[in-house]
Formats: C-alpha cells, sequence, structure tokens
C-alpha cells in the first residue's frame, strides 16, 4: 500500500475532565475523500482541527507525507516542539471552515492571494493570475473585488474554498462546510466540492450531508463517543450499516 | 460685546497653539508606541509580562493626570543628585520633557486598554484561518489582527487623542506658555476671564473639530467593508441606460 498523504494515529484529546476523543486513527491516501460522519459531541470537529494542530492532542501521532510532526512535552501538555515545522506543514494542510472566516476588510481576492504571497511568498502577479483562475472555477470570478460582508454565505464559502485552494495544499480538510448555509445555498456549495473530489483531491469532510457522503466519498468514516465506530466504502456502509449505532445514525439523519 | 479685545485677546492666545499641539502630537505619538507595547503585554499571555502592564495601567489610570504631572516635574526634583549621576537631569529639569512624559505616560495607559480591548474583537474565526493556512504569528498580526483591531479601535482612540489635547492645558501650572497659560497672564493682567476664557475654549473646539473630521475620514477610507455593497456594473450601465 502506498504511503497516506496523510496519516493520524491513536489522537486523543480532553477538554478538562471530558475525553473529547479516545484514540482516534485515520490515514487518506491520495485522492481519497472520506467523510467524517457523527452526531454533534462525537468530537468529529475536534478530530479535524487536531489534524492541523489547532488543537494539539494530548497524545497521538500526525504525519503529513511522511514528515511526522514532532511533539515536546510542555508545562500545560504536550506542545509542538517546532512551531516552524506546524507553519510549514500547515501551507500544505488547508482548512474550510463552518462559518467561513473570511477576513473581513479584505477584498474576496485579496483573501485568495494571501496566503500564497504572504505566508508561501510566491510572486504576486502569478498569484493574482491563479486566484482569478480559482474563483472562476468556483464561480463568483465577478466578486473579486467585494468584500465578505456583501456576499451571501454560499459565495463566502466559496470564496473559502479558493482560498484554500490557492494554497495548493496536499490535504483539504472541511469542517462541516454547509452547515452554516441556508438549505437554498447548500447545493452551490456541494457542487464545488463534487468538483474537486472528481478532480483527485484529498479531502477529509466532517458533514451532515448524507447525500454527499454516500455518493461523492470514498470512504465514510462513523464516530461515536470519541472513538471509530465503524469505517468503510459508502456503499457497504449505507447498504447494510455495519454497527446499530449507525443504522440508527442513518435513519434519523435522512 | 467688545470685539477688537476678542480679536487681540484670540491672536495673542493662539501664539500658545504651536507649542500646545507639540505635546499634544508629541504625547500621542510617544504615547501610541507605548500603548503597543502595553497592549501586547497584556495579551501576551505571560503572567510575567501582562502583570507589569497591568500594574502600569492601574497607576496611571487611577491617578489623575495632574497629579502625575506634579510628581514628575517636582517630585523627581527630590532625586537630583541620582537623576544628574545617570545624565537624566536635564531631561527632568525641563518643564517641557517633564509634560510631556506625564502625558505620554498617562496616555498610554489608556490607550494600551483601548488596543487591548480592540485586538480582544478581533473574531477568533478570523485568527484561526490566518494561523491554518501557516501564518506565523508576526505575519497574523501585521496583515490580519492589526488592520481589523486599528478599525476597531479608532472611535475610542478619537476620544482618547481628544482628551489629550485638552489635557495640555495642565501644562500650564509647570510654566509651560501653551493657551491656557497665555489665557491666565492675560486675566491676571486685564480680570477679563469670560472673554479670554471664552476665546482660550475656542482654539481647544476649532482644533478638536479638526481631529475629529479627520479620524472620521480615516475611519471611511479604512472601512470599505463596513459600507454598503457597491453597485453591480450591470445596475450601473442600466442607470446609465
Amino acid at each position: 500500500m502506498p504511503e497516506p498523504v496523510l496519516s493520524a494515529g491513536a489522537i486523543r484529546k480532553r477538554f478538562g475532565h471530558l475525553e473529547v476523543l479516545k484514540g482516534i486513527s485515520l490515514d487518506a491516501g491520495a485522492g481519497e475523500v472520506i467523510s467524517i460522519l457523527g452526531a454533534s459531541g462525537s468530537g468529529k470537529s475536534t478530530f479535524l482541527r487536531c489534524l492541523n494542530l489547532l488543537e494539539v492532542p494530548d497524545d497521538g501521532r500526525i504525519a503529513l507525507g511522511g514528515e511526522a510532526i514532532a511533539f515536546k512535552q510542555g508545562r500545560r501538555g504536550p506542545e509542538p516542539a517546532d512551531r516552524r515545522q506546524v507553519q510549514r506543514l500547515r501551507q500544505r494542510i488547508a482548512m474550510v471552515f463552518q462559518s467561513f472566516n473570511l477576513w473581513s476588510h479584505m477584498t474576496v481576492l485579496q483573501n485568495v492571494i494571501e496566503a500564497p504571497v504572504h505566508v508561501q511568498k510566491r510572486p504576486r502577479a502569478e498569484c493574482v493570475a491563479e486566484a482569478e483562475a480559482l474563483l472562476a472555477k468556483v464561480g463568483i470570478a465577478d466578486k473579486r473585488d467585494h468584500y465578505p460582508a456583501h456576499l451571501s454565505g454560499g459565495q463566502q464559502q466559496r470564496a473559502a474554498i479558493a482560498r484554500a485552494l490557492a494554497q495548493k495544499p496536499e490535504v483539504m480538510l472541511f469542517d462541516e462546510p454547509t452547515s452554516a448555509l441556508d438549505p437554498e445555498l447548500v447545493g452551490e456549495v456541494l457542487r464545488v466540492m463534487r468538483q474537486l473530489a472528481d478532480e483527485g483531491r484529498t479531502m477529509l469532510v466532517v458533514t451532515h450531508e448524507m447525500g454527499f457522503a454516500r455518493d461523492v466519498s470514498s470512504r465514510v468514516v462513523f464516530l461515536d463517543g470519541g472513538r471509530v465506530d465503524c469505517s468503510g466504502p459508502p456503499a457497504e456502509m449505507f447498504g447494510a450499516p455495519p454497527t446499530e449505532r449507525f443504522g440508527r445514525f442513518v435513519q434519523t439523519h435522512r | 460685546m467688545d470685539f477688537a479685545f476678542l480679536g487681540s485677546t484670540w491672536l495673542t492666545l493662539l501664539s500658545g497653539l504651536p507649542l500646545t499641539l507639540k505635546l499634544a502630537s508629541g504625547a500621542v505619538s510617544c504615547g501610541f508606541v507605548l500603548a503597543l507595547a502595553v497592549a501586547a503585554m497584556r495579551v501576551s499571555g505571560s503572567r510575567l509580562l501582562s502583570g507589569p502592564a497591568q500594574a502600569f495601567v492601574f497607576a496611571f489610570r487611577g491617578t489623575p493626570l495632574l497629579v502625575q504631572v506634579f510628581l514628575i516635574y517636582y517630585g523627581l526634583g527630590q532625586f537630583r543628585p541620582f537623576l544628574q549621576e545617570w545624565g537624566l537631569w536635564p531631561f527632568f529639569r525641563d518643564a517641557y520633557w517633564c509634560a510631556l512624559l506625564a502625558l505620554s505616560l498617562n496616555t498610554a495607559a489608556y490607550s494600551g486598554e483601548i488596543i487591548r480591548g480592540a485586538i480582544g474583537s478581533v473574531p477568533a474565526g478570523q485568527i484561526e484561518a490566518a494561523r491554518a493556512c501557516g501564518m506565523g504569528r508576526l505575519t497574523a498580526a501585521r496583515r490580519i489582527i492589526g488592520p481589523i483591531a486599528l478599525r476597531q479601535a479608532l472611535p475610542a482612540y478619537s476620544n482618547e487623542i481628544i482628551s489629550m489635547v485638552k489635557a495640555t492645558s495642565l501644562a500650564s501650572i509647570i510654566t509651560l506658555m501653551e493657551v491656557t497659560f497665555i489665557a491666565q497672564k492675560l486675566i491676571s493682567q486685564t480680570f477679563r476671564a469670560v472673554e479670554i476664557f471664552v476665546c482660550a475654549g475656542s482654539i481647544y473646539l476649532l482644533v478638536n473639530v479638526a481631529i475629529t473630521r479627520a479620524v472620521w475620514a480615516l475611519e471611511w477610507w479604512l472601512s470599505p467593508h463596513l459600507r454598503a455593497r457597491p453597485r453591480e456594473p450591470a445596475a450601473l450601465e442600466a442607470a446609465h441606460a
């Protein structure tokens, strides 16, 4: 089996007395689209946030393209040993947030070129050309000079996806990308994500969209109580739920 | 009404305006730099840094500026041998520098809190997005947190600038010949307190109107994202047709 692009092993995380993640392992191969499902509080968002160190796990291993993130024991538990390594790896893992988190003082175009120009230090002209192509791809080329506050939720999320793509990431993390959207705007974002999946991008998607999980993803992972309850190809998972819990989850989330 | 007297008084008082403006702009500039340091220490998360900053704010916000001016100008005079040894005496001997120091420290305490509040109001999600794309702390402070916080801080900060302009009048009691000092001198010569103070007040008022307008303009210029959506090109064309 080829080396996974992103590999997480036995990730644990607790907040105070609450153990949110009780040892979750997940390998994402190149081009895989993994849907992470689970009831609220099952730890799926926390797990995703551990992968790019927005939350620092209490225990476990994370590696990107074979490069493991080094941890050291800090005063308040483990912390990354080398902040620069984390910054370097984050450039290769792009994240799309539930509430978009576009930078409100920048236009759409400025948002998209920010990381390429000021973090990855690529030539500005090249970044602008790429950004325009990306905005066209997500269907908001005409909004390049608009500020986020002037866009609909669906347009903002598509801008955020363009911003993530501009990093030229090896892996994309989606943290409930459609949960903050009005129902009629969900479709336009899912269409863009489906297009990315078809291009063979490696994606980890925390979602409540059963349709996306079933039709687009190559693998479905179901978290329950901070553990992986079951996982497998969507056809098998949805055809015959391997566990009673997942069966009940599918029933309630039609 | 004796307009000739008002006119000549106004012109006489105006000769104190350069010093008033020098004190105010000097104090606001030095105070801003100090305030950035105070705010940075306050939000650093290290108790070793935030503790002293908090104590500084507590002391300078909790005591009258007049007392601070007195303490620095008259109080430090008691430590003259020590200050001379350190070569600081020429600085503390001069009423101008003492006033500037007192005003700067005072505004640094207030502005530090304004800036800290503005930094705290930057949406956590936008900071998270900066971290998530691999931005380092300094770049995030410069590109994301700073610009957003600046816009948040401006209205409160313009208040602080205006109070500083007015606070320069306290320098008159340590013999600096700014607007208020000249006003008092004129009063002791003419005993026409009302006319003279009305003239002095109007000078401060004009300066502050100018400052208010300038900050409004700056706010407007910095906040295109908070204004109404620009009209779509299509709509514009339709309007011209």
